[in-house]
């Protein structure tokens, strides 16, 4: 087990290595700079500025002092904010962004798993067609179209909540409702489907034949495989859940972490794309390896190797 | 309590380092400069200085600042600060952008360009602890009004020197707990992408005009977003009002919209370096077949007008007696005496915008206008933003939409644009005449003779074409009916020492 999750973390390095290569290379690739504004200044200012970041060197030496800078644990300054660094900016916003995904994942699973098992037990009843056509229309309803709509009914027309900012703890509701349903959506088709898978088994039958109650077969038995595809989606998904999401983030105002994957880039703001795009890569090797370890708790036929 | 939406999140509250306007609106209630701005129509009136004397040639300017101006560490504004934040203004290893806004002073382009490091030989002297002197090196008549730029305020340089070298961008004395300023506010708290908090200043000099405690500014980007803030009642005032809900508010509440004039002119640009833009009766004829009226009143909507010259109506008193007019059958002719008539040959153009919906509505009335009247097909073709910026500067386009806000109140904020190589003039166009009468026009003494002076260049710039003006912009924005002392004014600067809340009950679940 130790030497797995070792030998794992290992491979993270090269992982990292490549992935900040590529980007690094990508972000200088792309036209226009990080100081190409509307108003344009002059060439003498734009020369000076980019002196001091350094990005008049040669983009092979650049690109040694990015990677030096971080075996040394410094991401480098912002470039759109300059009086703050990278890792400042990704450390300030990542709780925010840790916070809303874990509420968001909490709803979608309690949720997601409910509906999913119910619609399982009771294939292809009322209650089982319902469930799943919210949950194709939880799919198919963009954030982007959810999270105003909330914000119009709960925030507007009753004033339950506010419809920006996140000061209060209440703040968190719209948000982490928006995020949680879309995600609830896709866990009940895949608990649904595992469950089914399952539920048709001989072990199933058989427990059942001994005189295993409903219940019983349900939590003792079968979740324990039933849920064995919402692992699997839940390693990335999580990744991407708590590292935020741009338009939710958006929508409500919250300061977290999202908007810098999407905003960096447009800005052309290099030292927070690689910053970003590191930091999500890590957490997406570190959950796919917690999927891992899950799955083979969750299944005895697998081993770690 | 003042709930202001703010557009974007500022990129710092140094003046000398930002440039975009929702840092503007957080500096001005931050720092105060030599003149302040008459809450009205924004002309100079006594800020640090309360008075100022100037030479019987226009060149020197002596500034007489007031006994109790005040940084928020209790600290006197003296004249030598004032020369110390030009000093570090100036200084080429801070690269500060808008350092050309101070090019005026005598040897202050020559010092930030390097070519000469003396500082004591630029335009700037304390002469004792409250009489500062300006020299500059041509009578700028419009000194004054380029004082209200945040390019020209007072930064508290010994307070930065504690925080770091003041010569490198980077440096954290603009955070709540380092930060000292001379203004009606200080800042009190800033959390990126939340809001930043500004308190009222109890060392401002004239804080008993201060009625606002507090001002709370929300970096909200999304217009849609903000409309939504302010009817829930989050927000007093919002950063601009989405085009898309204007009209319901016009007919619905009526009370809550607001459309400002502002002074600023959206136009195309034309790349005059490759044919058939190099001709200038093909460039005329472009212009005179656009039906701007329909553009403004029928693509925008929100009260824009319709342009007919570069500089908008009333700029500090200057209007343009020129007119590029619109005259299908006078366009037709010079596309014909061009070569094209009735649109032969003529080669197929592309215009370029960024990719934003309302651009992309524009460009298709335009597409379809040139189609209908003068029989010339062109493409249209968007670009993510960066990449557009790049390509107007290195004039790999044709045709390209472009929009230019004026910084401070005065016609030569639009008409210096186009001087040959200046940064922003991107359409290759270079004109000995037009340089000249700016050169001239920086000489001149009196504004009358200088607008005399524009109005030649500007009628200049409209005969030759390089740019096709297509409307004047307006503000549109909500705003409480609670707020008092909120003006319409054309840069949208609204001096918050002058604002204040009718007291009835907080908005808000605050």
């Amino acid at each position: 087990m130790l030497r797995f999750i070792t030998r794992r973390l290992l491979e993270l390095i090269p992982v990292l290595f490549i992935i900040a290569t590529i980007t690094f290379f990508m972000t200088r690739l792309a036209p226009g700079g990080p100081f190409d504004k509307e108003k344009n200044t002059t060439p003498e200012i734009r020369k000076a500025i980019e002196a001091y970041y350094g990005l008049d060197k040669p983009l092979f030496e650049q690109y040694l002092s990015v990677i030096k800078g971080y075996l040394k644990g410094d991401l480098g300054p912002d470039y759109k904010y300059p009086n703050r660094s990278v890792q400042e900016l990704i450390l300030g916003a990542f709780p925010v962004s840790l916070e809303l995904g874990c509420l968001a994942l909490a709803i979608a699973l309690a949720i997601g798993l409910t509906a999913g098992m119910l619609a399982a037990i009771r294939q292809n009843s009322l209650l089982d067609y319902s469930a799943m056509s919210l949950a194709m229309i939880g799919i198919c309803l963009p954030t982007f179209v959810m999270g105003p709509l909330l914000a119009l009914v709960f925030g507007i027309h009753w004033h339950w909540f506010n419809v920006s900012g996140w000061d209060f703890a209440r703040d968190r509701v719209l948000p982490a409702m928006t995020l949680g349903f879309y995600y609830a959506a896709y866990i009940a088709r895949l608990t649904r489907g595992g469950m089914l898978e399952i539920l048709s088994q001989d072990f199933i039958r058989t427990a059942r034949a001994k005189g295993a109650s409903t219940a019983q077969i349900l939590f003792k038995h079968a979740l324990r495989g039933g849920i064995a595809p919402v692992i699997s989606f839940l390693g990335p998904a999580a990744a991407g859940i708590i590292t935020g999401s741009f338009v939710v983030e958006t929508i409500f105002d919250v300061p977290g972490l999202g908007r810098f994957f999407i905003t960096s880039a447009f800005n052309r703001d290099y030292t927070l794309v690689l910053g970003t795009v590191l930091f999500y890569a890590t957490l997406i090797v570190l959950f796919n390896l917690a999927v891992d370890i899950a799955q083979v708790w969750l299944n005895p036929k697998l081993k770690l190797e | 309590m003042l709930f202001h939406g703010n557009g974007a999140e500022p990129q710092d509250v140094d003046p000398q380092i930002v440039t975009g306007v929702p840092e503007d609106h957080i500096i001005t209630a931050l720092f105060e400069g030599l003149v302040s701005e008459d809450p009205h129509d924004l002309h100079p009136v006594p800020g640090v200085a309360e008075r100022w004397d100037v030479s019987s040639d226009a060149r020197i300017y002596t500034f007489h600042l007031r006994q109790n101006a005040q940084w928020s560490n209790g600290a006197r504004v003296t004249a030598r600060d004032f020369v110390r934040s030009y000093q570090r203004m100036l200084m080429p290893s801070l690269a500060a952008e808008y350092a050309y806004m101070l090019y005026v002073a005598t040897n202050a382009e020559a010092f930030n360009k390097g070519q000469i490091t003396d500082f004591s030989k630029v335009g700037f002297k304390a002469l004792d602890e409250s009489t500062l002197q300006v020299e500059l090196s041509s009578p700028a008549s419009y000194f004054l009004s380029l004082l209200n730029h945040y390019s020209w305020f007072p930064v508290p340089v010994s307070v930065i020197e504690r925080c770091g070298p003041i010569n490198q961008r980077g440096n954290r004395w603009t955070r709540p707990e380092n930060f000292v300023g001379n203004g009606p506010f200080v800042l009190a708290h800033w959390r990126i992408n939340d809001v930043l908090v500004v308190k009222k200043s109890p060392t401002y000099w004239d804080a008993g005009q201060v009625r606002l405690r507090e001002i709370r500014f929300y970096p909200i980007e999304s217009f849609e977003g903000q409309e939504r803030a302010f009817r829930a009642g989050q927000l007093h005032v919002t950063y601009e009002a989405p085009l898309s809900k204007i009209d319901s508010y016009k007919q619905q509440h009526p009370e809550l919209i607001h459309i400002d004039p502002y002074l600023g002119t959206y136009i195309y640009r034309l790349n005059v370096t490759k044919p058939p833009l190099n001709d200038k009766r093909v460039r005329r004829a472009l212009a005179m077949a656009l039906d701007r009226v329909a553009i403004a009143t029928k693509v925008r909507r929100a009260g824009e007008v319709p342009a007919y010259c570069f500089t908008p109506p009333n700029t500090a008193g200057y209007t343009c007696t020129a007119r590029l007019p619109v005259d299908v059958e006078a366009a037709r002719k010079l596309l014909a005496e061009a070569g094209y008539p009735d649109g032969r040959g003529f080669p197929r153009l592309t215009l370029m915008y960024n990719t934003v919906e309302s651009h992309r509505t524009i460009a298709e009335a335009v597409q379809q206008m040139w189609k209908q009247n003068l029989n010339i097909d062109i493409e249209l073709e968007n670009q993510e933003w960066k990449v557009y910026i790049d390509n107007q500067r290195t004039l790999n386009y044709q045709i390209g939409r472009f929009a230019w806000i004026a910084d401070y109140v005065d016609p030569k904020s639009f008409i210096e644009m186009f001087i040959t190589g200046g940064g922003n003039n991107q359409t290759g166009w270079s004109n000995k005449e037009y340089d000249l009468l700016l050169a001239e026009a920086d000489r001149a003494p009196t504004n009358e003779m200088r607008y005399e002076l524009y109005q030649k260049a500007e009628t200049l710039l409209l005969e030759e074409a390089p740019i096709i003006p297509v409307y004047h912009y307006t503000h549109p924005y909500l705003l409480s009916p609670s707020v008092v002392g909120w003006y319409p004014t054309l840069i949208d600067h609204h001096p918050y020492k002058y604002v204040w809340l009718n007291p009835q009950p907080e908005i808000g679940n605050h």
